[in-house]
């Protein structure tokens, strides 16, 4: 079933970056396919609908989402304190516990690890963190083959892609697509686009996969500063398929994924999938305490700018953030954008607040691909503010001289015409004049107004010139 | 398969702290940390206990698993050749099968020998009827691979261990130790391709649970 396959080390897409194309540019790309646009919309919609029908069987849902946010509050402001209890419990139970400031140092232990066992293959579920971090193309580069056991990371990572969505990684991908990759790199008949065919296909692939590789690497979605173990949860089984196959088990963490005590997991298991995909439970969470007898078992818990974030008050609650998803799901930038146009790890608007932590001029557009229409804080398990910290980030990323020229000059024009009354009545009357006499002025693609959108038939009277004709003073 | 590995608890990693990472991030994690808000009390939360095991039924049948209500041990090794392909390699934990499957109750061997396990039958916890998830730990698995590596998953439960919700699940499970724990519910699935929902992604194609009242 499997041929020699040779490519998937090669590098992902490498993301937009400063002086790249911004979120704007990158979602003209996507919106070039209205017909794909419309099903992206539509596919997403639909997973937010089928989250709404599984909270509401959940009386105590908003009691849930309260105690989710107040225990992550907690953690907060106590996690100097459970990261060493996680650390001292983690070791007790036979764990090796590493510590990352940032990507560089994340990625070397893991390479570090992997030479050490004289080996160089690795197999992994889905980590966002590692994403986040780039721990693949430095692997390639290393010379380290690595392959993503979740099926829809597969797939993206045979296209050189990186994920477009943190629980649906290739949401934005055709069927079509998929079974021309799967023709191409693992030998299925050209045309044949079947689901059921294609996963088949994988689970053989990727099940010789399994038993072959020493090294298995997962992420962390719960870790217990209680107890010392930590929670992976999938609906594939595939990180319990690499880490029970293999010598050597390495999971990486951000440092806000501690959670105070076991029974805590009760709160956040049951919003977890019902935010995601609307599943009551993923089909595995599994609870990792000690190695395997003849295993070895590492953790490595990363900061990358985490610490940073949780010294901006306005933006801290951003680490409650527990990636279900449902942000993105729900957003109408996002659904109608794709995930590549946010050229970030964390896409969506979650991942519009986290970006510009890691790097403010980078993604100073991001957090201005939103509507503020507070549907994202409306959905979020952990009652995280998106929407008010997209405003704030804003404010912060203008103040920083980060903002595009184009938007700083067009608001300080807005700012003096609306500052004065004679400004901005002249400035109405000579809108409606060219709307009028010379709409070609507007309708045309210097007006980013007029992009997907007709302009409005002026009025012939402003409504201040409309009052004072009909409402005189009594 | 297994090369000779040393118990890492026993020896020092140079990997550990280098380049002083840990007290960097503790340090600024301390400073950055706001002021201490308490912890919430989680004790309101109470699953109806009434009927739970009819709703465990119906929700794991509904996340593509199978039930059947057993009186015996007897029962259950009636319904095996019925259901699944008895002459291929059938695993147990529970040595009441003993006379139609492998005994497998967690001896030192490599877990690569479990490949090509057509059943594996084990016994669980208890069942939570919010979710129709199984609680196993690693003594009722025999090997942690088993549950996973397996075409098909059989799982024996009291029929009175359900209980309604998550909230129930952990203060059975309390603070007992464990080396490995996990909840499972319905077979492995897989939705990554145009959100068609596949059984047998990497694990188990079929989980079926026997409840023996």
């Amino acid at each position: 079933m499997s041929q020699n396959i040779t490519t998937h080390t090669d590098k992902k897409l490498p993301l937009q970056g400063a002086g790249g194309a911004d979120h704007a540019a990158l979602a003209d790309i996507f919106n070039k396919d209205e017909d794909r646009v419309n099903w992206h919309d539509e596919t997403l919609w639909w997973i937010r609908a089928k989250r709404d029908l599984s909270v509401h069987k959940i009386p105590e849902w908003e009691a849930l989402r309260d105690t989710a946010s107040a225990i992550k509050n907690n953690v907060l402001s106590n996690l100097n304190s459970y990261l060493q209890q996680f650390e001292a419990n983690a070791q007790a139970n036979g764990i090796v516990i590493h510590w990352a400031a940032d990507g560089a140092e994340h990625n070397a232990i893991v390479h570090s690890l992997i030479k050490k066992h004289n080996v160089t293959r690795m197999v992994k579920s889905k980590s966002m963190l590692t994403e986040e971090l780039h721990l693949n193309e430095y692997l390639a580069e290393n010379g380290i083959d690595v392959i993503d056991s979740d099926l829809g990371e597969r797939i993206v990572q045979l296209a050189k892609e990186p994920p477009s969505h943190i629980v649906l990684p290739c949401i934005h991908k055709k069927k079509e697509e998929i079974g021309e990759l799967f023709h191409q790199f693992l030998g299925t008949p050209a045309g044949n686009a079947d689901p059921q065919f294609l996963t088949e296909t994988a689970r053989h692939h990727l099940r010789e996969t399994f038993l072959s590789r020493k090294v298995a690497l997962t992420g962390v979605n719960f870790a217990i500063a209680e107890t010392g173990e930590f929670v992976v949860c999938t609906n594939e089984g595939n990180a319990d398929m690499g880490a029970h196959l293999s010598d050597i088990h390495i999971a990486s963490m951000g440092i806000e994924k501690i959670i105070p005590e076991r029974k805590h997991l009760g709160v956040f298991l049951r919003l977890l999938t019902r935010s995601a995909t609307g599943q009551p439970i993923t089909t595995y969470s599994s609870h990792f305490s000690k190695p395997r007898d003849g295993q070895e078992m590492h953790i490595i818990i990363v900061d990358n700018g985490r610490t940073v974030q949780l010294g901006r008050e306005d933006f801290r609650n951003s680490l409650k953030c527990i990636r279900c998803g449902a942000c993105m799901n729900t957003c109408p930038v996002y659904r109608r954008s794709g995930g590549h146009s946010y050229h970030n790890a964390i896409s969506g608007p979650i991942g519009a607040i986290l970006a510009p932590n890691l790097d403010m001029e980078k993604y100073a557009d991001l957090p201005f691909a939103s509507t503020l229409c507070g549907s994202c804080s409306n959905v979020c398990p952990v009652k995280i503010d998106i929407h008010d910290q997209l405003y704030k980030w804003r404010q912060v990323i203008v103040q920083n001289g980060y903002a595009p020229t184009a938007k700083k000059l067009s608001m300080q024009a807005m700012a003096t015409t609306l500052a004065s009354p004679f400004a901005y009545h002249m400035a109405g009357k000579a809108g409606r004049l060219v709307m009028k006499y010379a709409p070609f002025a507007l309708n045309n693609k210097l007006n980013p107004w007029y992009k997907q959108r007709d302009m409005p038939k002026p009025p012939d009277e402003s409504f201040g010139e409309w009052y004072k004709k009909n409402r005189k003073a009594p | 398969m297994n090369q000779e590995i040393q118990n890492p608890a026993n020896q020092k990693l140079p990997l550990q702290g280098a380049g002083g990472a840990r007290e960097k991030i503790l340090a600024a994690v301390l400073q950055n940390q706001p002021a201490l808000q308490n912890l919430p009390d989680i004790t309101f939360v109470k699953g109806d206990v009434e009927g739970a095991q009819e709703r465990y039924i119906t929700t794991l049948t509904t996340i593509g698993g199978k039930v059947f209500k057993v009186n015996s041990f007897d029962e259950i090794k009636a319904l095996i050749p019925t259901h699944f392909d008895a002459s291929k390699r059938v695993v147990s934990t529970l040595p009441q099968l003993s006379d139609i499957a492998e005994l497998n109750q967690g001896e030192p061997i490599d877990p690569h020998s479990l490949e090509d396990i057509e059943l594996s039958i084990i016994r669980a916890h208890f069942g939570i009827a919010e979710n129709g998830s199984v609680w196993v730990t690693e003594d009722l698995m025999g090997q942690r691979v088993l549950p996973f590596i397996c075409q098909h998953l059989a799982v024996v439960i009291d029929a009175e261990n359900i209980v309604p919700t998550m909230h129930e699940a952990y203060q059975r499970i309390g603070l007992i130790k464990y080396g490995f724990g996990t909840f499972i519910a319905g077979p492995s699935k897989t939705a990554d391709i145009e959100q068609s929902l596949v059984l047998g992604a990497h694990g188990p194609r079929s989980m079926t649970v026997f409840l023996l009242g």
